[in-house]
């Protein structure tokens, strides 16, 4: 079968008899492809047999085989005698995940390139034409099958008789309705359920009782707290109030310096929240107006509070007003002042909606 | 009675005749076995995506066996000291232990993850050859658009499955996304409050992006990857033009055995190199980024690079709110344009295409042949304005980190994305057009006069000209070279591509083969090409 079979004419439009015991095996093979429509043009071993480039490729081959087997072996070797617990300091562990990869990795590539190797080297080369049937439209198959779709439909008399149709469709309706009920029906949920996107962990309790603010381990906060110039998240003094279910209620309060104090109480009057801040304190909701990310970077020179997700910068002095980036909205402030004990409350709930924007807000 | 002889060699052919006398199946595997493909290493693209699917089918259902997709709050007490007796999500708590308790845990997360990236880097560049070679035009149009479909779905798939550890990171993931669906007019909050269960995080979201993730997903891709190789199958792979090739044959290979395995061999190489990614190179150490709260994030938040050309569209859009005084006040918020519209816009630009494509070129025929993109230059310029589209975003999408680590304000990168958006994409069309146009140019002059040889001759007058090796014998021309066609393919432009000036000898460390012999006589050294070198102009030239 390794014959140079180049541009050999077509043998006649007649099947060979694939019995014929004078036939090699490659005959038959070609015999077929022509049964298929392919024709092998070219058909050249890369190698010939015995040759010292076939015993270079064969032992290329192995050789790629073999580094499979020593790096699969290694690879298990290391999985059950490697320390790979965990164990701050000890380091040993450290190497256990590099050295899974990079053995399983030259296991899985040694035996990748050995196949390759072995067909694109051993293996002889060929060309072959398959032909498409392109453009041979069968046109008179289409006709039949046209037909038979057309009877089938005059069988079924739907156009003499419409009632049947229209009953059929009339009883389908709800029943894709009835497929859909559970799902849609199970899944949806009221979003204005207790006024939940307009209220935060602040409002007030039932018995009028003010809501603390507190620290991430639930300590309330003193203002001396706080020095000049410095800033914390603070949280409802309420049962979860420092957790995931209340997400919208992290809150930033803000010791501001004298002068900057000043400008930003004269901003809250503009915006009618003239007695919002507390002295030099001020309190704005951490929750971005624009995609609900912790607004966070706070500059102390230019009191401008940056929100790391898509850059929107707030103008605290400025009451949270938005001076760049795709945030549209102030950061909501929140009232506070200091109780009888001397602790900072909210005086109410956020008087704006916390979060991001959405269709009913206004 | 004489015991029946047991003939070993004989088997398989028995059993064999066995199945076929039950299932017929003799013909249609011989078509199978004999089918033809064509060979190009841009047709190996999809190759990579497809294995890669297969290696993430692997890891991931590894990883369902530990992972544990419940919000319930528990406290951590695994092996991972820092974080021992913090309050996290139970999702959370067993991808800590994936990574530190489960043996070799964290080597399949992290393949799992690189695979993940390697689909979608290969879907995206695989989308583009068939862009750029025109082989989505009819009949592959179907083809096409299973494509883009494929790309978002993988989408979904990296963003869910993304967001199971619920660690800071995803955390912050799945508030952008929780404040996207918000931004939907009119339905938003329903929206939004039906898939959290509630108002943001809710307590159900990681179960349900859990079966999302590891059911409704890969069975949507494994069905469309199943239809879309299918479509390949029946339609014939397309093929570069070339000697022999038509539009209405395929040359190549048969399928068995040198191209399957070729396809095998590649296949083991892909999951090789992402075993080697996946041990050597980290990847999301959710560890530290602590549990997701709703009040932490840092600097540099970025998801995976094939959902950053959003995020970079969302960082470019201006504040612009849109108010509709109706009653209490209703309003559109900015967010909506660059995450729900523009990505509807792209999909369904890049879905129709096909069709927007063949309506202006009024062309109805059916194209097996491939074109070389300098062929179809208003194509290959729409393409490019795509690509520097999706780069501006992209990049835009690590503004923060370019602006930090190059010292530039980071206001300056905002608007540099914002004005790039709108001029890179027409400048890259013209420049992409003049190329195209330029190198078909040269190819014609080429064909028309020959190779530069690099020969410097002087003519009798004086003058000094470059002599040029024809491509074809002298056809009585007025100017002595006979013109070729161009047919679509590789024109040789360099001497060594006719088979002068190349490797003297084969061989990588040493000689394969001992450098033919020739008869050398002094001031003729041997210049015919030795006969292994390719024909010019032959079809496989480019192996």
């Amino acid at each position: 079968m390794s014959t140079h079979t180049e541009h050999q004419a077509s043998q006649g439009p007649e099947p060979l008899d694939v019995n014929d015991p004078k036939l090699t095996r490659f005959d038959i093979v070609r015999e077929g492809a022509r049964r298929d429509d392919i024709e092998i043009v070219h058909y050249e071993p890369q190698v010939l047999p015995g040759t010292k480039a076939e015993r270079r490729l064969t032992r290329v081959v192995a050789g790629f085989f073999l580094i499979t087997g020593l790096a699969a072996t290694a690879f298990l070797a290391i999985y059950i005698w490697w320390p790979w617990q965990y164990e701050a300091g000890r380091g040993g562990d450290k190497f256990y995940t590099p050295l899974l990869g990079f053995t399983l990795g030259v296991a899985l590539l040694a035996v990748g390139f050995g196949i390759l190797t072995w067909g694109k080297k051993l293996l002889p080369k060929e060309v072959s034409i398959q032909d498409r049937h392109e453009g041979q439209v069968d046109s008179e198959g289409r006709t039949i099958t046209g037909q038979t779709m057309l009877y089938m439909a005059d069988e079924l008399g739907v156009k003499r008789r419409p009632l049947l149709g229209i009953s059929l469709l009339a009883g389908l309706a709800p029943v894709a309705a009835v497929a859909a009920a559970p799902l849609v029906g199970g899944l949806i949920s009221q979003p204005h359920k207790n006024n939940q996107m307009f209220t935060t962990g602040f409002a007030a309790a039932e018995g009028g009782q003010r809501i603390r603010l507190v620290r991430e381990d639930g300590r309330p906060i003193r203002p001396a707290d706080i020095s000049s110039g410095g800033q914390l998240t603070v949280f409802p003094g309420i049962d979860h109030g420092v957790s995931n279910r209340h997400a919208d209620s992290p809150t930033l309060l803000i010791h501001l310096r004298d002068s900057d104090a000043q400008e930003s109480r004269r901003a809250n009057e503009k915006v009618g929240h003239g007695d919002y801040m507390w002295g030099n304190y001020a309190a704005f909701s951490k929750i971005c107006t624009h995609a609900g990310c912790p607004a966070s970077l706070y500059e102390q020179q230019t009191n401008r509070l940056l929100c790391p997700c898509h850059q929107s910068q707030f103008l605290i002095t400025d009451n949270a007003r938005p001076v760049f980036g795709p945030a549209s909205r102030r950061l909501p402030q929140l009232p506070i002042e200091v109780d009888s004990e001397g602790f900072f409350v909210a005086k109410s709930d956020y008087t704006e909606t916390v979060g991001p924007d959405f269709w009913e807000r206004p | 009675m004489k015991r029946r002889k047991f003939d070993l060699a004989a088997t398989p052919g028995k059993a064999a005749v066995g199945v076929d006398d039950r299932f017929a199946v003799a013909t249609p595997l011989r078509k199978l076995l004999n089918k033809v493909f064509p060979d190009h290493w841009s047709f190996l693209l999809g190759e990579i995506a497809l294995f890669s699917f297969v290696v993430l089918l692997l890891t991931g259902v590894f990883l369902t066996f530990f992972f544990e997709p419940a919000m319930t709050e528990v406290v951590y007490d695994g092996s991972y000291a820092p974080l021992q007796g913090t309050p996290m999500s139970a999702a959370y708590a067993s991808s800590l232990d994936i990574s530190f308790d489960v043996r070799g845990g964290l080597v399949m997360r992290q393949m799992h993850h690189w695979a993940a990236l390697l689909f979608m880097a290969a879907i995206v560049v695989h989308m583009l050859r068939v862009f750029f070679t025109g082989a989505f035009r009819k009949p592959r149009e179907t083809n096409w658009i299973i494509g883009s479909l494929l790309f978002w779905v993988g989408f979904l798939a990296g963003f869910t499955g993304y967001s199971l550890p619920d660690d800071g990171l995803s955390g912050t993931g799945l508030r952008i996304a929780s404040a996207i669906m918000l931004s939907i007019p009119v339905i938003g909050s329903w929206v939004t409050s039906s898939v959290f269960g509630g108002e943001f995080p809710g307590t159900i979201i990681i179960s349900r992006f859990f079966i999302a993730h590891v059911l409704l997903i890969p069975g949507l891709l494994v069905a469309l990857i199943s239809v879309h190789l299918g479509l390949v199958f029946k339609q014939k792979h397309t093929q570069w033009p070339g000697p022999g090739r038509t539009n209405n044959n395929v040359v190549g290979e048969r399928m068995f055995p040198r191209y399957a395995l070729k396809q095998g061999g590649f296949f083991m190489v892909v999951f090789g190199v992402i075993a080697l990614m996946g041990g050597l190179f980290q990847i999301n150490p959710i560890w530290l980024f602590g549990p997701y709260e709703a009040w932490v994030v840092s600097a540099a938040s970025q998801p995976d690079w094939y959902v950053m050309f959003l995020d970079g569209s969302t960082r470019l859009m201006p504040a612009w709110e849109i108010p509709i005084p109706i009653g209490d006040g209703y309003v559109i918020p900015p967010l909506f344009w660059p995450t729900v519209v523009l990505p509807g816009i792209l999909v369904g630009l890049s879905t129709m295409y096909p069709f927007l494509e063949a309506r202006h070129l009024k062309d109805r025929k059916s194209h097996n042949l491939l074109e070389r993109p300098r062929d179809a230059p208003a194509r290959t310029a729409v393409g490019a304005m795509a690509v520097s589209f999706y780069i501006v975003l992209t990049l835009s999408g690590a503004n923060d980190v370019i602006a930090d680590k190059f010292q530039i304000s980071l206001n300056a990168m905002t608007w540099a994305g914002r004005i790039g958006l709108l001029v890179v994409p027409p400048l890259a069309y013209y420049v992409t057009y003049r190329l195209c146009l330029g190198l078909q140019q040269h190819d014609r002059e080429v064909l028309a006069h020959g190779v530069e040889t690099g020969i410097i001759r002087r003519m009798p007058d004086g003058r000094f000209v470059e002599v040029h090796q024809p491509l074809s014998a002298s056809n009585g021309h007025a100017d002595g070279h006979g013109q070729l066609d161009y047919v679509g393919w590789v024109v040789p432009k360099k001497m060594n591509r006719l088979g002068a000036l190349g490797p003297a000898i084969r061989g990588f460390f040493y000689p394969i083969e001992k450098p033919v012999e020739a008869p050398v006589s002094p001031g003729h050294p041997p210049v015919e090409a030795r006969p292994e070198r390719e024909e010019i102009g032959s079809g496989e030239s480019r192996r």
